[in-house]
Formats: C-alpha cells, sequence, structure tokens
C-alpha cells in the first residue's frame, strides 16, 4: 500500500502546488462550454422538456471528467521521457499494481476536482440537479476507465509527440459524438451501436439520467465497472511494456 | 557467508542491431568500491540499468548476495540504490518531498522516513535547504541530493551511474569525499565513470569496458605498476608520445635525451596512461 501511496503522494503534491493555475485552467472550457452552447446557441432549444442547459451539463461533466482522468498522460509522459522520474518507480520494490492504481487515482482526483469546478458553475447558473451517491460512483467509473487508458497510452507511446495522436484521434472524437452535446438517438443507424457503446456514452446517458430524473440503471453501472477493469489490466500490461 | 556482494555472468544486451554488452563477467566484495570505467557508448550505463531492473538483459545472469536477481526481484529492488546519471529528481518538489516519496516507494515507515531524512541531510550538509524545491538548487546540491535519496533505504549496493558528470573540479571532490564516507559505512559500491582520476581516487579495483566488453580488471595500483612509476612526455611535431620507467633515474636520462630539441616533462604514471593503453589496443 506503501507504493500506492507513494505514487499518488506524488501526483496530489504536484497537484497542490499547482493548484490556483490548474484551477483556472480546469474552469475555462467548462465555462466556454456553457456559455456558447448552453447559454448562447441553445437559449431556445429544449430536449425532452428541459432546457439546454440541463441537458448539456451532466455531459459536459462526463467529457471533463474523461479528459482530465485522461490527462495523466501528459504528466507521466513528462515524468518519463523528459524527468525520467519513471524510472524511479520502476526501479523501486513496489508492484505494477500499486503504481498503476497511485497513478490512475491521481487521474480519478483530477476528475472530480473539474466536476466540482462545473457543478459550482452550474448552480451559479442557477441549474438545479438532483445528485446522489450513484452520479459520484458514475463519475469515478468513467475516470477510472480513462485514467487507465491515459496510463496505458502513456506507457505504450514512443515519444511525447504521439501523445497528441492519441488524444485527437480517440479522445476528441469521443468527447463530440459521445452523447456530450446532442442526444444519440439520431445518429445514423451503422454508427449508433458503435457510440452507445462508448463508455463515456453511458456515463453521459447515465449522469444525465440521475440529475435530470433522479433514475438509472445499474446494469450501465455494471458495464462501466467491467470496461474500468478491463482498462486497468490494460494499462497494467502496458506497464510491464515499457520497460527497455 | 561468501563475500561476493554481486556477481555478473556473461551478461548479453542486444538492441536490434547493436550489441552493447557482449557476455561481461564481473564480481564485486562486499563493501568494496568497483568501478567500470569506459569510453562513452561502452556500455557502462546499460549495465548499471540492467542491475537495478531497468532494463531487461537478452542473457545472462546476476547474482545479489548470493539470490539470482531475477527470481527475487522485489527483494533485489529493496537492496539497491541507484543513482542515475541524469538527475531524475521532481523539481517542483521540495527536497524533503523528494526524499519522502522515495522512503515511502521503498516501504519504510513515516516514523524511520522522518528519521533517515533528518540524518541524510546532516551528512549531505543540506539541512538548511531541506524546503527548497529542487529546481533552485544548485547542480552540485541536485547531486547531493540524489546520492541521499538512494541511501534513504540504507541499501546494501549503490549503483552510481557518472555521479560527477558534468560537476566542477572542487564540487566533484566534494562529492568523491562524500561517497568514500558512504562506502566506510558499509555500503557495497558500483560506480561507472569516465574520469579516470575519480576511478583512481575512489575505486578499490577497476574494469576497463571497451564496446560491451571488458577487457582488464585490477585495482587502480596494479594497473599503474604495469606501466612503471615515471612517465615522459615527449612533444613530437604531430603527435605526444609517453615512455614509462620503473626508476626515476631512467626517466630523468629520456628527458636529457629529448629536452634539446622538444618540449618534454615529467610526471608521475596514472590510471589514465593505463587506460589510454588499453585504448590503443582496443579502438
Amino acid at each position: 500500500m506503501k507504493g500506492f501511496f507513494a505514487t499518488y503522494l506524488r501526483e496530489f503534491l504536484l497537484l497542490k502546488k499547482r493548484f490556483i493555475r490548474v484551477l483556472i485552467s480546469f474552469s475555462i472550457n467548462p465555462l466556454l462550454y456553457i456559455f456558447a452552447f448552453g447559454i448562447g446557441l441553445g437559449k431556445n432549444i429544449t430536449i425532452g422538456g428541459k432546457s439546454y442547459l440541463e441537458f448539456l451539463i451532466p455531459g459536459l461533466i462526463s467529457a471533463t471528467s474523461m479528459m482530465q482522468a485522461f490527462a495523466i498522460n501528459v504528466e507521466i509522459n513528462i515524468a518519463r521521457f523528459y524527468l525520467k522520474i519513471f524510472e524511479e518507480f520502476q526501479s523501486s520494490p513496489i508492484s505494477h499494481f500499486s503504481y498503476a492504481l497511485g497513478e490512475v487515482l491521481s487521474g480519478v482526483t483530477r476528475a472530480f476536482l473539474a466536476t466540482f469546478i462545473i457543478l459550482v458553475i452550474s448552480f451559479l447558473a442557477g441549474v438545479k440537479f438532483y445528485l446522489n451517491f450513484y452520479f459520484f460512483l458514475t463519475v469515478f467509473l468513467n475516470a477510472f476507465v480513462f485514467a487507465s487508458l491515459g496510463l496505458a497510452s502513456a506507457m505504450l507511446i514512443k515519444s511525447h509527440a504521439d501523445q497528441a495522436l492519441v488524444t485527437n484521434f480517440i479522445i476528441t472524437p469521443m468527447m463530440f459524438l459521445g452523447g456530450t452535446f446532442f442526444p444519440t438517438e439520431n445518429l445514423p443507424f451503422f454508427i449508433k451501436p458503435v457510440i452507445e457503446a462508448l463508455p463515456l456514452t453511458i456515463t453521459s446517458h447515465t449522469l444525465r439520467s440521475i440529475a435530470l430524473y433522479n433514475s438509472f440503471k445499474y446494469s450501465s453501472l455494471f458495464i462501466l465497472l467491467v470496461i474500468a477493469i478491463i482498462s486497468f489490466m490494460i494499462a497494467l500490461y502496458s506497464i510491464k511494456g515499457a520497460k527497455n | 557467508m561468501s563475500k561476493i556482494a554481486l556477481k555478473v555472468e556473461n551478461l548479453v544486451k542486444k538492441y536490434s542491431s547493436v550489441v552493447a554488452l557482449k557476455g561481461i563477467s564481473f564480481e564485486i566484495k562486499k563493501k568494496e568500491l568497483f568501478a567500470l570505467l569506459g569510453p562513452n557508448g561502452a556500455g557502462k550505463t546499460t549495465t548499471i540499468r540492467i542491475i537495478a531492473g531497468l532494463t531487461n538483459p537478452t542473457s545472462g545472469k546476476i547474482y545479489l548476495f548470493g539470490k539470482s536477481l531475477y527470481d527475487n526481484p522485489i527483494w533485489s529492488k529493496s537492496q539497491i540504490g541507484i543513482v542515475p546519471q541524469h538527475i531524475n529528481l521532481d523539481m517542483e518538489l521540495t527536497v524533503e518531498e523528494n526524499l519522502l516519496i522515495h522512503g515511502l516507494l521503498y516501504k519504510l515507515s513515516l516514523s524511520l522516513i522522518k528519521k533517515r531524512i533528518s540524518e541524510l541531510l546532516e551528512l549531505a550538509d543540506l539541512k538548511e535547504r531541506k524546503n527548497s524545491k529542487i529546481k533552485e538548487l544548485s547542480g552540485g546540491l541536485k547531486r547531493r541530493v540524489l546520492i541521499i535519496r538512494a541511501l534513504m533505504h540504507k541499501p546494501k549496493l549503490l549503483l552510481l551511474d557518472e555521479p560527477t558528470v558534468g560537476l566542477d573540479p572542487h564540487i566533484r571532490r566534494k562529492i568523491w569525499s562524500f561517497i568514500k564516507n558512504i562506502q566506510a559505512n558499509g555500503t557495497t559500491i558500483l560506480l561507472t565513470t569516465h574520469y579516470m582520476e575519480e576511478a583512481e581516487y575512489l575505486a578499490d579495483r577497476v574494469a576497463f569496458i571497451f564496446s560491451g566488453e571488458i577487457k582488464a580488471i585490477n585495482t587502480p595500483k596494479d594497473f599503474i605498476k604495469q606501466l612503471g612509476n615515471y612517465a615522459v612526455d615527449v612533444y613530437l611535431s604531430d603527435k605526444l608520445k609517453t615512455f614509462y620507467f620503473k626508476e626515476k633515474k631512467e626517466a630523468e636520462k629520456e628527458l636529457l635525451k629529448y629536452s634539446k630539441n622538444h618540449f618534454v616533462s615529467l610526471r608521475r604514471v596514472t590510471l589514465e596512461d593505463a587506460f589510454l593503453k588499453y585504448v590503443e589496443k582496443n579502438l
């Protein structure tokens, strides 16, 4: 457990030292989306009897928690290729499991910080939601999935430049197609099953369902849990390959 | 009880088309300071990285205090401290925070971590800089932090990969006495360097490594003895030629012979002379 704690503590201390900067940078994107799409463009739009802003915010929490959790790959990359701190972990007597868990939970922490910022902004904008344990559990599972994938990608890529490609080709399209900004019901039939199966889409639907209607499907949480376990296994396997 | 701390047998490392290590073997006795001396690209860092568990060998065996490194990876890592060539400290974190994280990685209790931090800061004369961020320290101080970080868990084997590279001569001397102090406290040390003076001053035994092969292992004293005690450098028109002598009188005679027409100098033989002889043979 000390190995896991050491990994997590390092990331936590770095986050703490950059707290104000992080807070500002985590706030800018959601603020822009809320103003541009929610208040500006979506002022006169309603979806399922709810205002577009109410529709947007749960999706924005899904997408932002995904982005921030996945963004640990940048920190890991810097630690691996530039600062070479990853070698300190590799040469220490801790298991890959401890290292991975520490990194992934640091991604989850970042995701929760971003989530709280959006909730505060929403509260200030006058939007009211149902918030319960399952809402935060969904955010946790979503963040766990993408932090694991962020760790895996940081281990698999061979240089800094490759990292941007992963984000551009996988994360950004997912953010726009995964039920964040518009309902997935109207997507073309050939792409709909793929989009519906994405962890971000499952998260968006679940969070929206809890926040707006105080209901959700346990099966969605179970599917997210399974994806989280598989993603973590991929991360563990990728750490082994990062040697040499 | 075996007197051997580290035993390396037929270590081979291949990187696609490049063979970095061609079956090197050596042993290090407990409490000994053993140096791998060679030019850049000779395979020194690769050897250290394999022993530290950062790189897998292609083939070969390594035994640490009689136990196979690969059968007991977690135990082996807990016995080894590594000071890498590059400064891989967290620049944004303080000296104390860097040491704390290392202590936790090596599963020390918080009370022991606190005690070790205090002892080591004292040893490295860094008590005043405990709360300084690493990025605020000079190169020499960063090196010292790097060394004490590796000592946090009291390793039985310390791996020093070019510990003084890029440092000013007076800082280098300070680090040397620090390393001597660590050895005096009973730690076995494997050092890689391409500074001859460093190996001569610090090492009990030295291995000359070229292109992934160990060409000779001896004490610095015996390497020097093989050449003689005195060297006469003669600056000929296009090159420097050095002659070696056992007796000073013979050396002075040679000095006189060349002094009329050439610039000459008489000096003691150093490890660098012995190394250069091997370079001539091997490069």
